[in-house]
């Protein structure tokens, strides 16, 4: 009955069209991935720590638009260079890490939760509860994520928390697609009409049979969606309708550096935008790397 | 087939219905919309002024149906800076983001259906790896991101093209790069994927039992057939990438809807906000309607599976 399997859909739950060759080196292993990865939550953890200087000051004696040490007129001082307010590019490169990955996983867990909660209940419980969830999914799928993502930053206003929630309640519904499809074969299956048979409470089946088994797919689905929100909350803090200066924020950072584009001031552009783009490729790979792992079936596409 | 589309068109009116009422319902969140447009340390007297000529001082379900009667009549409510219709503002600028989205389609074109095709016809060669490369980066590199760093390249450095605004086809290509590029990724999935399935129908095989030669196979039984999903997806991406250019449009001052948005939000326009975001809803229910019922025309399973 659903309404939106009519057409062959775009690979809902695919990032890439199918495994690299060049990534499988490494037995296995999502070593490039992780290795990107891994540096990234590193530093956004220990930011405080690694940082040289604080990202939200001006640095004192420094000039402002210094570019990297390597260029004529950097300084050693300044590894990346300064921004508009002379503040070091690198320590807010860092933190915007920080930033970054708090908002596309806890994004992502938001959504996740919501989708794959209201999944489940369309796909198990059906009727007007699965007519009611599935409508809501349609209206929501309607709109393009940003316009929608933007729309709603807008009318609630800036914070890092406000952009979590946002984020979460744009990106739920693929989930919630997703996985009620998958309830639809579950609950068919000899193992759940057994556990319903043997007297055990909705809750209990939902909870006990039906989850354990779209823990894969909400798992992939989240590798996935990680770097969606990512560039989705980057995109927002560009608009201006993100986290809020002076958190510095990767977005917000393409954002302060557009204006000195025109004179050439590329590491204002550049940095922010490689991390974003780094990040994003790593989840994408581990993101597909475990859907081949979760999936045998999908290993020969 | 009257059926069909029947219950499509009425479950068309539901998605719009929740959509209208999801827009509604946030706008007045945060309590009073009022408050967002209104100027900083604005008097009670003057809100109070505000709220009574937007009729935001009415009861709930009065404001609705007066919001629901501005979607049908077409009108979707007053600007507050513009002070005319949203729908007026919105198709003055309908021409601009349409010019956008088809040379970023046609970006999306070049791209995305030879490298799909040729990964599907030689698959897990060296192809193959660069067109997955192609549609992993497609969807790792933010389209903003690539246009900032077009800006910097081919504008600031080498003086190629120009940085922004309308004009020439010198002024659409660098915006319709960026705004293609990641869609340029979806078609390449969709084409090589929708390919495969072909090349390993039945059809197929019998073309190539008769002795055909390959690129008559690959060009004239399977291109046509897995086209289908391919153009679908385009047309549903066209109508997408008018309405949510916002970031592009703004990089490239691109005056399009995307721009109409952005500045809605900036000058505390939340009729504008609310108009164009509710205008977007209703031309993509009403694309993905007009593509579920050609579907069901060309393809007449569709029907009759519910």
């Amino acid at each position: 009955m659903s309404l939106t399997t009519v057409r062959p859909a775009a690979t809902e739950i695919s990032a890439i069209a199918g495994p690299l060759s060049w990534l499988r080196a490494g037995g296995g292993w999502p070593v490039l991935p992780l290795g990107i990865l891994i540096p990234f939550v590193f530093v956004a953890v220990f930011a405080n720590a690694i940082a040289p200087y604080d990202p939200t000051e001006p640095i004192p004696g420094a000039k402002i638009f210094e570019p990297p040490f390597w260029s004529q007129g950097g300084s050693l001082h300044t590894l990346l260079g300064t921004d508009y307010q002379s503040r070091d590019v690198l320590s807010r490169l860092i933190f915007g890490a920080r930033v970054s990955l708090i908002v596309g996983v806890m994004g992502t867990v938001v959504a996740g939760s919501i989708g794959t909660t209201l999944g489940m209940l369309a796909g198990y419980l059906g009727g007007w509860v699965d007519q009611l969830i599935m409508r809501v999914t349609d209206a929501w799928l309607a709109l393009p994520a940003i316009v929608f993502a933007i729309f709603l930053a807008t009318m609630v206003g800036p914070s890092m928390w406000n952009i979590i929630i946002i984020l979460g309640a744009v990106y739920w519904t693929r989930y919630a697609r997703v996985i009620r499809g998958e309830v639809l074969s579950l609950r068919e299956r000899e193992f759940v009409k057994l556990a319903e048979i043997a007297g055990a409470s909705r809750t209990r089946v939902i909870m006990r049979h039906i989850l354990p088994n779209v823990m894969n797919s909400t798992m992939v689905l989240a590798s996935l969606t990680i770097g969606v929100v990512i560039i989705a909350e980057a995109s927002l803090s560009f608009l201006g309708v993100g986290v809020p200066p002076p958190e510095p924020a990767w977005g917000s950072m393409l954002a302060d550096g557009r204006s000195m584009l025109m004179v050439g001031d590329w590491w204002l552009t550049i940095f922010p935008g490689l991390g974003i783009l780094l990040v994003v490729l790593a989840t994408q790979l581990f993101g597909d790397w475990l859907r081949i792992r979760l999936d045998p079936q999908q290993r020969n596409l | 087939m009257g059926q069909f589309m029947i219950s499509r068109t009425f479950y068309a009116m539901i998605t719009l219905f929740i959509l209208s009422l999801t827009i509604f319902t946030v706008v007045r969140l945060t309590g009073d919309p009022v408050t967002l447009m209104a100027e900083p340390g604005a008097q009670e007297v003057d809100l109070a002024l505000v709220r009574a000529e937007w009729g935001l001082d009415r009861p709930l379900p009065l404001q609705y149906a007066a919001f629901l009667r501005n979607i049908v009549t077409g009108e979707l409510g007053q600007s507050f800076n513009y002070e005319m219709p949203v729908s007026t503002l919105y198709f003055q600028r309908l021409p601009n983001s349409l010019e956008l989205a088809l040379a970023a389609t046609l970006i999306s074109f070049l791209i995305g259906i030879p490298a799909g095709i040729i990964s599907a016809m030689r698959v897990n060669s060296a192809w193959d790896q660069v067109g997955k490369t192609i549609a992993l980066l497609g969807l790792s590199i933010p389209g903003f991101w690539l246009g900032l760093v077009m800006i910097l390249v081919f504008s600031v450095w080498l003086e190629w093209l120009p940085t922004s605004g309308q004009g020439d086809w010198r002024n659409l290509v660098m915006p319709a790069i960026a705004l293609g590029w990641y869609f340029a990724a979806s078609l390449l999935r969709l084409t090589r994927s929708s390919m495969l399935e072909v090349l390993h129908s039945e059809y197929i095989k019998l073309a190539r039992l008769k002795g055909l030669p390959a690129y008559a196979v690959i060009a004239i039984h399977a291109f046509k057939n897995a086209l289908i999903p391919v153009l679908t997806l385009a047309g549903v991406n066209l109508v997408v990438m008018i309405n949510a250019a916002v970031i592009i449009e703004v990089i490239f001052a691109w005056p399009g809807i995307g721009r109409l948005l952005y500045e809605g939000i900036f000058q505390r326009d939340f009729p504008l906000v609310q108009g164009v975001v509710m205008e977007a809803g209703i031309m993509i229910v009403l694309i993905n309607l007009i593509v579920d019922i050609l579907y069901a025309y060309i393809d007449p399973r569709i029907r009759f599976t519910r």
